[in-house]
């Protein structure tokens, strides 16, 4: 199970009586807000409409039963009893008081966790697959080599005044849930005709206001030579990076302005330069790092299990949900289970303190104690007997956490929007929950089979609306709020930015838009293509025309 | 028809809990924004600008900031959504934020 190491404790306990001591100052008026804001930043608190958000990072996405609890506990002593699970695998709360902060930070330092780097011109918290390390389909778990970057990022004093913030996402799997392709680094693991694990290094994807699908710069880079190849991009980033406009400070703006050619041969001629490669990593600190992920002591199953098949058979409610929330798993009669954060008509991301309590007790009693928060805002638990799936599923109907929804209609990625984010242009939540009641008979759901619909609330694109298969985005409008549907984002290895419809819709026009378009799809689709592959094949004038034509 | 008044509201977050906050004819930051003062005239939102800046000063408030605002009914709501929802709360949990305590009823949000 994943851990800090002693460096960490230390460093998490002086940074928590650091802020406290700032926070202090703070409130006597000795640090004024202009001086004040970048720290609280550093240490993850915002201030948005309604109070100050704190931000906790989660790395990889992975918990504990007793991080999972705290994070339930913090929810009831120190905000209103519930918290948000994040498209950047975090958590935040919604309501906290500026003066409760540093209680809650040392709060989270007793179970190893912070809100350190969530913020700010820094490498942030590295984001992975949410199946790491359990997946049918992966290569290797990897969490280690995010670990091995965020130890080396990490304050780095080179790296902690960068243009923009930077966002770096691993995957090691062949089918990409991490999105590794609109990151300002992605890494891919491949596996050679040798059996040989190197990483394909992508650079310059990016969502937000411009967003763009990331370059490979090399195709298969030996795992010692990660860092090192990795602080020669950082390097020629910094040097090149644009400060004069924060809106085109990304590295993706550098890479797509100078081109890709010249961005890699830039990057080569530092790599070159190294008279001697002091941060290539040795093979035992590697492994000691991946110690920290080695997996349970799995136990030796059949694949086949009858309690399990004889569940599906007696309890139709309980065959959907395993149909569409149970993942294969890479070992034998194990599964992954996804709960998810979007009962019908709910807030995406959202879970009260009773809701993790659960959540974590089914970790600790069934999966090896561990949990994950997965990017499009549901919590798994990786490693699951395929025998227990029933128990956890009776477990989760009570509390509203069995919605078998997953990766359909229903699973909408939303940002907070206007509800409670100062950058916000327009609501995301309602145009969510308007949908999700629209689709609200899983039978329509089922179906109409996957689908990505994903909603921000401004062109930060924290809704990841650019990679939706249905991308909606919230805009103001004269004061208004209305919303431009796109079409045609994936965030896989074949990661599209969606292109625009047409023109946008008044709120309460979305979902019965939404509506249009899935049943055009399900009209044209061909026997057994997903949305997405419709849409690729027809292009966007079959939806156009549905949504606009008839008017 | 009422006479509908426009003008300017002046607002902020409490420094210590961040809690929206309106300023007052008294001087007073208030959590509810009937009691605020909505300023017609350039003078009158001058000298609410004024008294943001020495109390944000005074470590009393953060980020304080104007915004559009109008008296219905004798009532004061915010021009633009945004802003309606710093002064209720999140229309997506009326049992949260300034509606919660049901002391903002003239402007609530319905349950959807």
């Amino acid at each position: 199970m994943y851990r800090y190491d002693e460096f960490d404790h230390q460093f998490v306990r002086e940074r928590t009586s650091q802020f406290r001591d700032q926070a202090n100052r703070r409130l006597s008026g000795e640090l004024t807000e202009e001086e004040f804001r970048p720290l609280r930043l550093m240490n993850g608190l915002y201030l948005q409409l309604h109070a100050y958000m704190l931000r906790v990072a989660i790395p990889y996405g992975t918990l504990s039963s007793k991080q999972m609890r705290k994070l339930a506990y913090i929810a009831e002593k120190w905000d209103r009893g519930y918290g948000h699970f994040t498209t950047r695998q975090n958590i935040q709360y919604n309501w906290i008081k500026l003066d409760d902060t540093a209680d809650i930070l040392a709060a989270l330092a007793e179970v190893e966790m912070h809100a350190i780097q969530t913020s700010g011109n820094c490498i942030r918290n590295v984001t992975t697959d949410h199946w790491a390390g359990a997946a049918a389909d992966e290569i290797a778990d990897p969490r280690p080599v995010g670990e091995l970057l965020r130890q080396w990022s990490s304050l780095h004093p080179e790296f902690s005044y960068l243009p923009r913030k930077f966002k770096i996402a691993v995957t090691g799997a062949p089918n990409d849930r991490a999105a590794v392709k609109v990151h300002d680094i992605g890494l891919r693991m491949h596996k050679n005709d040798a059996g040989a694990v190197g990483w394909e290094v992508l650079v310059g994807g990016g969502q937000g206001r411009t967003p763009m699908i990331a370059v490979t710069v090399r195709d298969f880079l030996p795992e010692k030579e990660l860092v090192p190849y990795i602080e020669a991009i950082m390097r020629v980033y910094n040097l090149y990076g644009r400060r004069d406009n924060k809106y085109k400070a990304r590295i993706k703006i550098l890479v797509h302005e100078i081109g890709a050619e010249k961005f890699k041969a830039e990057v080569e001629a530092e790599y070159a330069k190294q008279p001697n490669q002091t941060t290539e990593v040795e093979a035992k600190e590697l492994e000691r790092i991946a110690a920290y992920f080695a997996p349970p002591q799995f136990e030796k199953l059949s694949r086949f299990a009858p309690a399990f098949e004889e569940a599906k058979r007696s309890n139709p409610e309980f065959a959907r949900w395993a149909r569409n929330n149970l993942a294969a798993h890479r070992v034998d009669g194990y599964t992954i289970v996804n709960i998810s954060l979007k009962p019908e008509g709910g807030i995406p991301g959202d879970a009260t303190a009773d809701q993790m309590r659960v959540m974590a007790d089914l970790a600790e009693r069934y999966s090896y104690d561990e949990l994950r928060v997965s990017h499009p805002q549901n919590i798994i638990l990786p490693h699951v007997k395929k025998e227990d799936a029933y128990a956890i599923w009776q477990t989760l109907v009570p509390v509203e956490l069995a919605t078998a929804n997953y990766g359909l209609a229903g699973d909408i990625i939303a940002c907070p929007g206007m509800d409670y984010c100062s950058l916000a242009t327009a609501r995301s939540i309602p145009i969510s929950q308007a949908i999700s009641r629209k689709f609200a008979d899983l039978d329509v759901q089922e179906k109409i089979g996957p689908v990505k619909i994903n909603i921000s609330g401004c062109i930060n694109a924290c809704g990841h609306h650019h990679v939706g298969h249905i991308g909606i985005l919230g805009l103001d409008k004269k004061g208004e709020e209305f919303y431009q549907i796109t079409l045609g984002g994936s965030s896989t290895e074949s990661a599209s930015i969606g292109s625009i419809l047409g023109p946008g819709f008044a709120g309460h026009e979305v979902a019965d838009a939404v509506e249009k378009i899935l049943s055009t799809y399900v009209d044209l689709r061909q026997p057994g293509e997903e949305f997405l592959a419709t849409y690729r094949r027809l292009g966007p004038n079959p939806f156009k025309e549905a949504l606009y034509a008839t008017a | 028809m009422s006479i509908v008044e426009k003008g300017q509201v002046m607002t902020a977050n409490r420094l210590r809990d961040g809690e929206v906050v309106f300023l007052t004819r008294s001087g007073v930051w208030k959590e509810q924004i009937d009691e605020a003062v909505l300023a017609l005239e350039p003078q009158a939102t001058a000298a609410l600008e004024a008294r943001a800046v020495a109390d944000e000063k005074a470590t009393l408030v953060t980020g304080p900031y104007l915004f559009d605002a109008e008296r219905v009914e004798g009532y004061i709501r915010a021009t633009h959504m945004r802003e309606r929802i710093r002064t209720l709360g999140p229309t997506v949990r009326l049992d949260l934020g300034k509606q919660a305590d049901g002391t903002v009823g003239a402007f609530a949000f319905k349950d959807a």
